[in-house]
């Protein structure tokens, strides 16, 4: 059908999913006026019982931390689908590109910067407990200060940071080791994931237990599945410019 | 912040939003899209600290600083640069 | 007043809707895909929100304030780190179907044959 026609019966449906979006959320209680008691029982509990100040990630890893093993996955295949899509995109004949750039005080800014954005996605993973941050945000600025070096130093210096052998492994131990760490508490015999040494001493790196293991495995699963990312992206970008230059 | 300064606020970041949205839907120029879906992202960053949510803003502002505009950027390049090819052998 | 922040979640989501059927370009269409999905953002963070209440981030807070609910920030922060990823595929799809078809419109894609 036209692309008019198309349109023509879209809009009343939109309209239609409109109106029933609208009544739908008039039934939601008044926004400020939270009534569930999941939320105020895990604020409530955080301090206290898991010894760690930011109730967010706590539920995120330890409280809920099954939901983040499924996301974990969403992100693992998805990954896997981009590098079989753009896979046979070319040969690796892309050696001979000279793309850096010529100007020095790009390249020591971008060094610098390279370096800390790195330290900051460090700082916000292992902080996870303590502060706003955690694995998945850590894990994307680290993989900044990755995509840095490739606009930095050019294609020759990624190409030897950027190849799967090196990050597939990484990637793997990532998420293979949340789901193990979750196996090891099974071990223990209490439930799947079951943060089983809780109770560091609030408001350090030490605090979490358990489950600040799957917190880093998180991260760098994270770190390495969006290198991956760039590099597949990056050498479905770079391979057309060497071949036609 | 207190009560009162807290609904204006919101309010005025909810604007933004609700602004932002159409923008990036009717900018149909690709290059001119990844622009304003950043600065939607900004908005989204601020509202979501407003709403006392600083994890989620640190998240969005990662990954709309970082990693939405490589993949689209490096989409577009891909297409215009095969779209240029195409024209070439034709020629 | 108190209607607003699901209204503009609703506004942006039916936004997001109209550019995906009305799309002439498959990377607009991935970043309309990307304004859906913040408006589900926008929904799961104001059922969580309680009036008067801070961040859910205790250290060096006094006992007894009130704070938001930190279950939806934690669904909400996993779902955008992946949505980047989920959004990576589709514009690889997209650009195998450039390959493949010469266009990224959707409207000129031809069938399948063979």
């Amino acid at each position: 059908m036209s692309r008019r026609v198309r349109i023509g019966i879209f809009l009343p449906a939109l309209a239609g999913l409109g109106a029933l979006l609208v009544w739908s959320y008039t039934g939601l209680p008044s926004f400020g006026d939270y009534q569930g008691p999941y939320g105020f029982i895990v604020n409530r509990i955080a301090t206290p019982l898991r010894h760690m100040d930011n109730a967010v990630n706590a539920t995120t890893y330890d409280i809920r931390g099954f939901d983040t093993l499924g996301e974990e996955f969403i992100l693992f295949a998805a990954v896997i689908g981009v590098v079989l899509l753009l896979r046979d995109r070319g040969e690796r004949d892309a050696d001979e590109i000279e793309d850096d750039t010529g100007s020095d005080l790009i390249r020591v800014c971008g060094t610098l910067a390279i370096g800390a954005a790195v330290l900051v996605g460090l700082w916000l993973v292992a902080f996870g407990f303590v502060t706003p941050g955690g694995g998945f945000q850590g894990g994307v600025a680290v993989a900044s200060g990755a995509l840095l070096l490739y606009l930095v130093a050019g294609h020759r210096e990624w190409s030897a940071f950027g190849n799967e052998t090196l990050l597939d492994p990484i990637k793997g131990i990532g998420g293979g080791g949340y789901a193990v760490i979750g196996l090891a508490a099974l071990v223990g015999g209490l439930a799947y994931l079951t943060n089983f040494f809780p109770g560091g001493v609030t408001g350090t790196v030490w605090s979490g237990g358990s489950a600040a293991f799957v917190n880093w495995a998180a991260g760098i699963e994270v770190a390495a599945a969006l290198v991956i990312l760039f590099a597949e992206f990056l050498q479905a970008y770079i391979v057309p410019i060497a071949r036609s230059s | 912040m207190t009560l009162a300064t807290l609904v204006p606020l919101q309010s005025v970041a909810l604007a933004l939003v609700a602004l932002g949205a159409p923008a990036v839907v009717f900018s149909r120029d690709p290059l001119k899209m990844i622009v304003v879906n950043g600065l939607y992202g900004l908005s989204l960053v601020l509202l979501f600290v407003i709403y006392g949510a600083p994890d989620v803003g640190l998240s969005m502002l990662v990954v709309g600083t970082v990693a939405y505009p490589l993949v689209v950027l490096v989409a577009i390049a891909r297409v215009r640069a095969r779209e240029g090819d195409e024209e070439d052998d034709e020629e | 007043m108190s209607f607003l922040p699901y209204a503009v979640a609703a506004w942006v989501c039916l936004v997001g809707l109209y550019g995906i059927v009305t799309s002439r370009n498959l990377i607009h269409l991935a970043l309309c895909l990307t304004v859906m999905q913040s408006s589900t953002y926008l929904l799961l963070l104001a059922i969580g929100y309680v009036k008067g209440g801070g961040p859910p981030i205790y250290k060096g807070v006094k006992l007894g304030t009130t704070s938001v609910d930190p279950v939806v920030q934690a669904l909400t922060l996993t779902d955008i780190v992946v949505s980047v990823t989920v959004i990576a595929l589709i514009l690889a799809l997209a650009l195998d179907v450039h390959k493949r078809a010469g266009t990224v419109d959707p409207d000129e894609i031809k069938e399948m044959s063979g």
